[in-house]
């Protein structure tokens, strides 16, 4: 990879310890991913805020690299581990140590928006064909599929190199050329619900080896809820990076009910649970909506847990949709989400209902806690009275 | 026996025992950092450790949190002294980068099962090479 005379300089650090870091981490991923060069980029969003995703050597990575670090371009941030105004079961030494993260990031200068869907939170989108830099994998996915943005499947460490220096590789799904699909899944059933996308985009991530865009065929036009169930399915079980509905590939692949049910036997590891978590991605304005339609006059009959940016929840707020959410037992935890949260562990549960696939892969994988996997409508049926 | 034209992601030098795998893996959710092990049951490296290791695998995926993964490894000692990739990933280029472990890519032409199990490895990453001692 080509660098100019000013990369060079901040590389060997000149412009100090961050800023060389950040260019080393550049040309890595430069190397890795075969771009000749770097490009200017419009927003960084970084991922690496939960205390649970990276852990104490994260924590001292984090407060070393912002003594010399700044953004140099807008930049927002995962979610954290948990909503700081329900402390819950949340030990004194996890809230410790997520706070001196939350510090180093505030020091670097980003917006702490603590969201998974910042696509959702923010109103000025940057037009079609801008380069960003998304690491967190359900938001690079539905940037580059549904609003056109040209971004790869960042690491945590890469966009944040992006964020300060204002720079991304030339690579990859950063290019038209491959954006355009090579490999169609088409689907040969009548898809149901936001849950089917889910098992689809699953499916797809795992047989699309590269970090390249797969066709869908045979769906419907997803809704937003869909959209993202499905981009962030896609971004969990492998390295694909974007979906386009139908388009010219040369490889088809089917995904009939057979192949449904293969991710279902391995994702959904219960047929109830003890406690409803929604929320993976955060949920939006219109999921707030339906959930508030599907249980009016009703109780949850399980504890149920709803995670939203705070940025949603004030939203859903002033128009009176958290109230009346609320008013049927369920619980906002902002600021946070369902993977890998610290809200649910072994010692108190077995079992989690979801509608999430990327949810039920880090329940499953990370919290140790199983998981019935059941679409939105059927969980507020079943599970409310 | 030296596989040469690698190409180098990551510079510096390392050697040690290879670990080779044919599957993917997941730096987030399949490996412990404390221990250096690999903590997947269904992962066919289950319950090795990285520790000191050439890590020969095709690329990682899973979450773009798992480069910490890497950073955390040196940490606590227990990371790979390098890694060759069939093709390596951001998450694997930029962690290695920031953990300071040399990482190259095989040459398209190599041989799978070049570098066998157990075998002593040197990785020259900015040499671009691979030297297999048998």
């Amino acid at each position: 990879m080509e660098l100019s005379r000013d990369e060079e300089e901040a590389l060997a650090g000149r412009h100090g310890e961050a800023m060389a870091s950040a260019y080393r981490i550049l040309v890595a991923i430069g190397e890795a991913t075969g771009a000749k060069k770097l490009i200017p980029i419009k927003w960084a969003h970084v991922s690496g805020v939960n205390y649970n995703t990276i852990g104490d050597a994260g924590v001292q990575f984090l407060d070393k690299f912002s003594s010399t670090a700044k953004v140099s371009v807008r930049t927002t941030i995962n979610p954290m581990g948990y909503d700081k105004s329900r402390p819950g079961n949340i030990i004194e030494h996890f809230q410790k140590k997520q706070a001196s993260i939350v510090r180093s990031y505030e020091r670097i200068g980003v917006t702490p928006s603590f969201t998974c869907t910042p696509y959702e939170v923010f109103d000025d989108i940057p037009q079609k064909g801008t380069a960003v830099s998304f690491a967190e994998s359900n938001a690079a996915v539905f940037s580059n599929s549904v609003l056109g943005l040209m971004t790869n499947k960042e690491s945590a460490l890469s966009a944040l190199a992006s964020s300060v220096t204002g720079k991304a590789t030339l690579s990859d799904l950063r290019l038209e050329e491959a954006r355009d699909p090579k490999v169609a899944i088409e689907a040969d059933f009548k898809f149901g619900s936001e849950l089917d996308y889910g098992l689809m985009g699953y499916f797809a991530g795992r047989v699309v080896k590269n970090r390249s865009c797969v066709a869908l065929d045979g769906i419907e036009k997803p809704s937003t809820m869909q959209a993202k169930a499905l981009s962030a399915a896609i971004g969990t079980s492998g390295s694909c990076g974007m979906f386009t509905l139908g388009g010219r590939a040369k490889k088809k692949i089917s995904f009939g009910k057979k192949e449904a049910q293969v991710v279902i036997d391995e994702l959904g590891t219960a047929e109830h649970g003890d406690m409803i978590t929604l929320g993976s991605p955060q949920l939006g304005m219109n999921e707030l909506e339906l959930l508030a339609k599907m249980t009016e006059g009703k109780k949850f009959t399980k504890r149920c847990m709803i995670f939203c940016s705070r940025a949603i929840h004030n939203q859903a707020t002033k128009i009176g949709l958290a109230g009346k959410i609320e008013r049927s037992g369920a619980e906002f935890m902002c600021d946070s989400c369902m993977c890998l949260t610290p809200y649910v562990t072994r010692d108190e549960y077995d079992a989690v209902i979801t509608n999430s696939v990327k949810g039920a892969y880090y329940m499953n994988n990370s919290n140790k806690v199983k998981v019935a996997l059941k679409d939105i409508k059927t969980i507020a049926k079943e599970y409310t009275e | 026996m030296i596989i040469s034209n690698c190409r180098k992601i990551v510079g510096g030098a390392g050697e040690g025992k290879a670990l080779v795998t044919a599957q993917p893996i997941n730096f987030l959710v399949m490996v412990d950092a404390k221990t250096g092990r690999i903590t997947d049951p269904k992962h066919e490296l289950y319950n090795r450790s990285l520790k000191g290791t050439v890590l020969v695998f095709p690329y990682a995926t899973g979450s773009s949190v798992g480069a910490y993964a890497f950073y955390s490894l040196r940490e606590y000692g227990t990371a790979p002294s390098a890694v060759v990739c069939l093709k390596a990933d951001i998450s694997t280029a930029s962690g290695c980068a920031i953990a300071n472990i040399p990482v190259v890519d095989l040459p398209k032409d190599a041989q799978a099962g070049a570098i066998k199990q157990g075998s002593f490895v040197r990785v020259e990453a900015d040499a671009g090479m691979v030297v297999v001692k048998v």
